[in-house]
């Protein structure tokens, strides 16, 4: 004999929120520290197992057994490997990365200083990619097939293949040398260095708050161009995605059944079609964003632009393991904070997610 | 919509707006721009800074008891922060007299007991450059003894053998014979460092400049120090950005943002030469490139096999193409603009008497070689050059390129067949590289001594070890020029080395700067006498 059971709504046990908020922020917690402690971990191994002599870039080829061994054992090179890597992450749990081979500085005094620079330029340069791409994307998608979907296609396409490096140097031949439009490579010009006092280490901030507008305006006409440049990349990537995104939504029920209640066709296309990628564009803006604050290398090193991919480059370069360490937590935080933030706006978004 | 196409074009107005009203003007009359790549600088502190970056900011920092003059630099080491100084008989001993009414920046008195701190310091603390002055006998037990306070502005040093005077006075021109305030150090120790902590990124100086900030991979801003003794420099103020690339720093300067760019390229020193305003400088620099062969190799160690090697390297079509602008043909250890230079080139591409030396050595069929390599271009270009000369007598050449730590690696274990490398001198007398390319006083493993170039190669020179210590004793300076000259000679013809270039750096100037000398060979740039 079969027999039912039933579950009267009024009698479900239900979980204090309490209880679940406290779960939920335990749970991204214990997310953010396993994969912290796994990316030092493959990031340590990678470090040590490269074949770059961190003894030989303090000491150089020259010197003598006696102090190449000095510097070996000052840097605990002669500990074994786990031994060396626990001894870090002890450290690391006490806000110390230790300090870099090459600025003879704290490492988390170096990353203060080179992280927002870098923060700055990918903040521009995505507001600048998210305005131009999106808007791209979705013409290109309304108007699919017509000259500026193709055009879009050229844009995203060139986008892709040319070299940054290429591209770079010569948007500062053009826009720099031949016309003067922009300001040169570096963060400012050298007659306003240091002039507006560092509270956030981002120049257009800082000097805003200093209401100093020629130092704003010096910061704007320099970092417009590395900023364009990364904005470039990152539209032909956010215009695609737009487009793609909008096309399998233009394709719905629903959106022939607005056109049918007579909305307008602005309204069709920007409210109820944009509104309903706006989900998965979050999580490419938020993707595209992470990647630009990586830093990137050629870019930075063809503006002179002293932020945290030059630094980590040139670290890892020197096997100067500190600041690699500590410039990879960086950038892990920033991608882990960025997930989770894009987690966030998803269940504000899309109820489904709730 | 309407919102967003109107937020969209505010927008692109304030940028062009902004954009259109940047202002670009060249320098300032009094202050010197220069973009060079100062990576490199990883420490402040003079007794422990060996780089070159760290050297151009030591020395407009730093005063020295001795020290050459930019202006003519052929003079040798000139009175600095010691006004004169006296030789004991048994040439051990100098005492120096300082320079009366000398002050640091700080403010505080320019004496005796600072120069005793200073050197007294870099031999206690035992960091790389501390060689320089431990080669003279001095060590962390023996500096209070052999480093002397006599009173307020004398003091004495005194070497565990005789040495030559311009020997010891050459070596205190180095960056580690910068002078320190030893009030101000002292007062930032930490657990005995001797304030090398607080140095590595504050400076104790009494140069012609004081650092006013140091930002890694960044910059450095130098204020004229208006009590110079010398004289306070006309450029109020020098910025040095660090600008990796040559082309960007071509732009900078043609733009007029710079006026020295010391990093560009021979294609864009070519691009640049006929512009407007702008000079191009050429100085000949202290870093060597050779090739070097291990003498354990039996056919290496073969002295005809030797000479004819150098006979089948292509100095002058390396030079021409790829090292164009950059190097130039050198063959001799010393470098040019270095007390006992030579210029002699006795070696020239010559496959036909590179073949018939082998037939005389019985490898007329020729033989199989290996060059490592690191990974440098210019490096493997030369690699890449000299296998395809090699093989013009039938020597099969196989290049193994790897990075710094794998080459070098088996070149110190003497491991190698062939190595091509480059070598810089580590302070401005002769024996810096007559000490490492004519000198191992013992070739056996057990030895380790892989500082030296010689024994890395296992060369067995008991004579000529003999004869660059005797000229590293020689109190007569054109006497000990000689010496070298013949030392140089004999290891052109007998060496294992075969020396090819000389490095040449070119520096792009806009042409209102005056004075500027970047050191040549032997020492950093001086800023003080810079002009606009």
């Amino acid at each position: 004999m079969a027999t039912t059971t039933t579950i009267e709504p009024g009698k479900r046990r239900r979980k204090p929120p309490l209880f679940s908020w406290i779960k939920g922020i335990s749970q991204v917690l214990f997310t953010v520290l396993v994969t912290m402690v796994g990316l030092l971990f493959v990031t340590f191994i990678i470090g040590r197992v490269m074949p770059i002599d961190p003894v030989l870039s303090i000491v150089g080829e020259s010197a003598t057994n006696d102090v190449y061994e000095a510097a070996y054992r000052e840097l605990g090179l002669d500990k074994p490997l786990f031994m060396q890597f626990l001894i870090f992450l002890g450290d690391v749990f006490r806000g110390d990365f230790g300090e870099s081979l090459l600025t003879a500085r704290p490492v988390s005094e170096d990353l203060i200083r080179v992280f927002p620079a870098t923060l700055e330029l990918a903040t521009v340069g995505t507001i600048i990619g998210v305005l131009l791409g999106v808007p791209l994307g979705v013409i290109a998608a309304v108007k699919q097939g017509s000259w500026i979907d193709h055009l879009a296609r050229v844009v995203a396409l060139i986008g892709y293949s040319m070299p940054v490096f290429w591209i770079g140097l010569i948007g500062l031949l053009v826009f720099y040398g031949m016309l003067g439009w922009v300001g040169g490579p570096g963060r400012l010009d050298i007659f306003y260095v240091d002039v507006v006092p560092s509270v956030t280490g981002m120049i257009l901030v800082d000097s805003l708050l200093a209401g100093d507008m020629v130092v704003f305006k010096n910061a704007v006409s320099h970092i417009i161009l590395p900023a364009g440049l990364l904005a470039y990349y990152s539209l032909a990537y956010i215009s695609r995605m737009t487009r793609s995104f909008m096309l399998e939504q233009l394709d719905q029920e629903y959106i022939t059944t607005a056109r049918v209640k007579g909305l307008s066709e602005n309204a069709v296309i920007w409210r109820h079609a944009l509104g309903n990628v706006k989900v998965p564009l979050i999580t490419v803006i938020a993707l595209s964003y992470a990647g630009l604050l990586e830093g990137s290398v050629l870019t930075e090193t063809i503006f002179a632009w002293p932020g945290i991919g030059l630094y980590i480059t040139t670290a890892l370069l020197s096997a100067d393991m500190n600041a690699v360490l500590g410039g990879t937590v960086v950038v892990g935080l920033v991608f882990v904070c960025l997930n989770i933030f894009s987690d966030l706006l998803y269940k504000i978004f899309d109820p489904r997610a709730k | 919509m309407k919102h967003f196409k109107r937020v969209l074009l505010a927008g692109l107005a304030c940028a062009i707006v902004t954009i259109a009203n940047t202002s670009f003007a060249a320098t300032p009359s009094d202050m010197l721009v220069i973009a060079n790549r100062i990576d490199d600088i990883t420490t402040l502190d003079p007794a422990q800074s060996f780089e070159f970056a760290g050297s151009d900011l030591s020395r407009n920092v730093y005063g020295k008891l001795v020290n050459f003059d930019p202006n003519d630099l052929s003079k040798g080491y000139q009175p600095d922060l010691a006004a004169s100084w006296t030789v004991s008989e048994d040439g051990k001993t100098i005492t120096f007299k300082m320079r009366d009414g000398v002050k640091f920046h700080s403010g505080n008195p320019v004496t005796a007991a600072d120069a005793v701190y200073s050197l007294q310091r870099a031999v206690k603390l035992n960091k790389t450059p501390s060689f320089i002055l431990t080669q003279f006998g001095f060590s962390a037990d023996n500096a209070d003894q052999t480093i002397k306070l006599i009173d307020d502005m004398s003091f004495s040093i005194t070497t565990d053998e005789k040495y030559a005077t311009s020997f010891v006075l050459n070596c205190l021109t180095s960056t580690i014979g910068g002078i320190v305030d030893s009030k101000t150090v002292m007062g930032h120790e930490k657990d005995g460092d001797f304030g090398n902590d607080w140095l590595k990124t504050n400076t104790a100086g009494s140069g012609a400049y004081t650092l006013v900030n140091w930002k890694p991979n960044e910059s450095y801003t130098l204020n004229a120090n208006e009590d110079f003794y010398a004289g306070a420099p006309q450029m109020k103020r020098v910025i040095v950005r660090h600008i990796q690339e040559s082309a960007t720093q071509r732009l900078l300067l043609e733009k007029g943002d710079i006026d020295l760019a010391r990093n560009l390229n021979p294609d864009d020193v070519a691009g640049i030469s006929s512009a407007d305003g702008i000079e191009i400088d050429s100085e000949l620099r202290g870093r060597l490139m050779y090739i070097s062969m291990n003498q354990k190799d039996p056919n290496l160690s073969n002295p005809k096999v030797i000479e004819a090697l150098k006979y089948l390297i292509d100095y002058k079509g390396m030079q021409d193409s790829f090292l164009n602008g950059q190097y130039t043909i050198h063959q001799a250890f010393l470098p040019r603009t270095y007390l006992g230079e030579i210029e002699d080139q006795p070696y020239s591409f010559n496959p036909d008497k590179a073949k018939a030396l082998l037939k005389e050595a019985g490898l007329e069929g020729g033989f199989e070689l290996k060059i490592n390599v690191r990974e440098a271009q210019e490096r493997i270009e030369i690699a890449q050059s000299i296998q395809n000369t090699f093989g013009k007598a039938n020597i099969k050449v196989s290049i193994e390129v790897g990075t710094g730590k794998q080459t070098l690696s088996k070149y110190r274990a003497r491991e190698h067949q062939i190595y091509v490398g480059a070598w810089g001198p580590d302070y401005p007398d002769p024996n810096t590289n007559a000490a490492t390319f004519a000198a191992n006083p013992d070739n056996t493993d057990e030895a380790k001594a892989t500082g030296l170039l010689a024994w890395r190669n296992a060369w067995h020179l008991p004579e000529m070890s003999k004869a660059t210590k005797a000229a590293v004793q020689e109190g007569d300076r054109d006497k000990r020029a000689a010496m070298y000259e013949a030392i140089q000679r004999e290891h052109q013809q007998r060496s294992p080395f075969a020396v090819m270039f000389q490095k040449i750096e070119q520096t792009g100037r806009r042409d209102n700067v005056n004075g500027v000398n970047l050191g040549g060979a032997i020492t950093a740039v001086s800023y003080w006498p810079i002009t606009k």
